[in-house]
């Protein structure tokens, strides 16, 4: 089977949010959507503009995770976090270049982009971006 | 609405290593055709999530059907995460209602036991925004884990509070024969389980698992002149949400579970005090504070200390998860909420043995996709 999330087609699509963060902001209400939307997932405005969302924000919670999923046993443990970017946005992700100990909720992080998982079938190495505290 | 269901049957959740996912399916459904007193139906549906992925095998009600014995009959599978087995109900529920059949067979049935823990969390994950949070390596179990702390930061409750549901759900387990972990386990040896994705520890979250269960949805006319056992659908509702719980406006909401459980118990013309017991989604353990507090069955925030004080036990003011639910019982995800439809049958029909609720009158069954993505609720009440 070709298809899949981590084909090269499909992992194409997604560069613009996977690499830069960028996406569709409503022009009505001002939600970030990661993905292509045709209508505000918020407030079902048709406005949606493309922007890209600031590179930092504030760690809110992180987990260490020891059961990996698929793809990621590799990784394990690693750490995954919820961070609200500057603009307000919330969004999930690892975090990178740090231990747990050095995290504490509040910190300021910024994206970085970073090896996700390698491609079972193709090998291809899918990148992404992942957060680590700000020095 | 008043729809009758009859035919309910269980299986065993357990590792079966000698049954494919058909068989699983066909064994439960000639079960239930069996307990109805019923030799065919005019519809099947297959409430099923991950057969495409684990099984290679699409159009599964056709095959399920054919393993039945059934010919001519109308045939579909239905797929909506964990809300699935309420989905495939609905379907069954309009198909009769609408005069397009007399009698519906919907099984629910998941086979998991073929694969590694990691793949399990991958699957869960497929409920999630893959192109987002798949994409960029957070699993729902971590997505779980950080709601987690949301709830005992915000609610300022201690994570044995939140970890005590599964004590809850293995005691209640311990006398059901079709439970996956059919025994007691300590608050010590939950909380002194690895952690998967801390605070949640192993315990706290659910196992893949095979299981399959079945019932029928039949007109009236029919049902009446059908001796089983049979009790009434009188309401049901589904809600969707954002797909990401960081992406609403209060992730620890849970808004689907509150407006399906208002649209259920709108149309069974029932107040939440009518319940006499709930079902609930407790795929990890902070599910069931959450669930619990959004459709109004507990104050924000008091879920857990409720539970402590025995609140929730076979004997208590409301008694929740009266077989174990996802956890106790297992979780075989499109299965789960025909599983607690059935044992929701087996309690207003008096079937339950020791784990009877004295008095049930009115049941309550919720069903969750994601992080509650999609919620389904169904009212069930006994026939008087």
């Amino acid at each position: 089977m070709t298809g899949g999330l981590l084909s090269p087609p499909s992992v194409w699509r997604l560069k613009p949010f996977i690499y830069r963060l960028e996406g569709l902001r409503c022009d009505s209400c001002g939600h970030f959507h990661p993905l292509n939307y045709f209508v505000c997932r918020k407030c079902g405005s048709k406005k949606l503009v493309r922007d890209r969302l600031p590179e930092r924000g504030r760690l809110v919670h992180f987990t260490v995770v020891t059961q990996a999923q698929h793809g990621f046993e590799h990784a394990a443990p690693f750490i995954a976090g919820l961070v609200q970017m500057d603009d307000g946005t919330y969004l999930l992700g690892q975090m990178t270049d740090c231990d747990p100990e050095n995290l504490t909720p509040g910190m300021v992080v910024e994206a970085v982009v970073r090896r996700l998982r390698a491609n079972d079938d193709s090998s291809l190495i899918a990148y992404g971006i992942k957060f680590r505290p700000v020095i | 609405m008043r729809t009758y269901l009859l035919g309910g049957v269980v299986t065993k959740v357990d590792e079966h290593w000698d049954k494919t996912l058909p068989n699983l399916m066909a064994e439960a459904g000639l079960k239930s055709l069996e307990a109805a007193g019923l030799s065919t139906v005019d519809a099947v549906y297959a409430a099923n999530v991950y057969g495409e992925v684990l099984q290679e095998q699409a159009n599964l009600a056709s095959v399920l059907a054919e393993e039945l014995g059934l010919k001519g009959v109308m045939a579909s599978r239905v797929e909506a995460g964990g809300v699935s087995g309420l989905s495939a109900i609905q379907s069954a529920v309009a198909a009769v209602n609408a005069g397009l059949a007399k009698a519906a067979l919907v099984v629910g049935a998941e086979k998991l036991s073929d694969i590694t823990t990691e793949e399990m969390t991958s699957l869960a994950t497929m409920e999630e925004r893959v192109e987002y949070v798949g994409m960029l390596g957070v699993s729902q179990l971590a997505e779980a884990a950080l709601l987690y702390k949301e709830y005992m930061k915000r609610h300022m409750v201690k994570q044995e509070d939140v970890a005590y549901f599964t004590v809850l759900s293995h005691e209640h387990a311990s006398t059901a024969a079709h439970a996956q972990y059919p025994f007691k386990v300590s608050l010590e040896s939950v909380l002194k389980s690895p952690y998967v994705a801390e605070p949640l520890h192993r315990l706290e979250t659910t196992a893949p698992a095979d299981g399959a269960a079945a019932l029928i949805v039949a007109s009236e006319e029919l049902a009446r002149r059908l001796d089983a056992p049979k009790c009434l659908l009188t309401g049901l509702g589904f809600a969707n949400d954002l797909v990401t719980p960081f992406d609403r406006e209060d992730p620890l909401e849970m808004r689907s579970i509150t407006y399906a459980g208002l649209r259920a118990l709108e149309m069974a013309g029932r107040k939440r005090t009518d319940v006499d017991f709930a079902e609930i989604h407790d795929s990890y353990s902070i599910m069931a504070p959450l669930t619990l507090e959004a459709l109004g069955l507990a104050e924000r925030g008091t879920a857990s200390i409720l539970a402590r004080k025995g609140y929730f036990t076979l004997s208590g003011e409301l008694p929740v998860n009266t077989f174990g639910g996802l956890k106790g019982r297992g979780n075989p995800v499109g299965a789960s909420g025909i599983y607690a439809v059935v044992e929701t049958m087996l309690q207003l029909t008096k079937n339950a043995g020791k784990n009877q609720v004295d008095g049930a009158e009115v049941g309550l069954v919720q069903s969750m996709a994601g992080l509650g993505a999609l919620a389904g609720v169904a009212v069930l009440e006994a026939v008087r």
